[in-house]
């Protein structure tokens, strides 16, 4: 089955950035299908490669980084949110005459449009927020 | 249609699981998550709306969060403990899936 996730809240705030990736983990242990995780609101703050919690607590921005990599999945980060929290890739922080990134590995920059289309390609759409 | 209801809050500090329960329909499933796991604690002052609830609809507790918190000996009997791959059962076997937020 398609799984089109929705993570509306930051990490370390509560638990839903946790939830969602121990859902989406055992979901891919079953054998299902990621099409797309979308973070909107605070949660356009897990994609910030910027985060350096102590050492003996979980690194959730890495975490999500290295489940792409492994699993190829589709890691989408609201622009509008994004710019209202200072997360930038390079094209964006170049338009914004920013001097700088901070954009995670395997994170990008889109728009609503994107978590549409994933309510629209998924069989579920599974919201974890606040 | 079937749905699944994720209620994430206690209700001792948000209304979402009792309008979860006001407004889900018989034959539907509501998973307590996160903080929500304490509407699943015995003995509490919505307890008793949670046991009516379960006449017709499956109420279950995340495990994992259950146990984080200590309340595995207070789990009203008959709620369905599941763990994370539980959980994507759940999503999978109901139509649809409402985050009650």
């Amino acid at each position: 089955m398609k799984f089109g996730i929705l993570i509306n809240e930051g990490p370390y705030q509560h638990q839903a950035s946790d939830t969602a990736y121990n859902f989406v983990k055992a979901a891919l242990d079953k054998g299902h299908e990621i099409f797309r995780i979308f973070f909107y609101h605070d949660g356009v703050n897990n994609g910030t490669r910027f985060t350096v919690p102590p050492q003996d607590d979980r690194n959730i921005q890495v975490r999500w980084s290295e489940l792409a990599e492994k699993h190829g999945l589709d890691l989408v980060i609201c622009i509008a949110a994004a710019q209202r929290r200072g997360i930038m890739d390079e094209d964006e922080a170049k338009r914004q005459g920013i001097d700088g990134n901070n954009i995670a590995p395997g994170f990008r920059i889109s728009g609503l449009g994107q978590l549409i289309e994933a309510g629209i390609q998924a069989d579920r759409l599974v919201v974890f927020g606040d | 249609m079937t749905i699944l209801h994720t209620v994430n809050k206690s209700p001792f500090e948000d209304s979402s699981l009792e309008s979860c329960l006001r407004c889900s329909k018989a034959g539907s499933t509501i998973l307590l998550i996160e903080d929500g796991i304490y509407g699943a604690t015995e003995g509490t002052i919505i307890s008793d709306k949670v046991k009516a609830a379960m006449a017709d609809r499956t109420v279950c507790a995340l495990q994992p969060d259950v146990e984080a918190r200590g309340m595995k000996d207070k789990i009203i009997e008959g709620i369905k403990l599941v763990d994370y791959a539980g959980f994507v059962d759940l999503a999978t076997e109901n139509d649809t899936v409402e985050s009650w937020l």
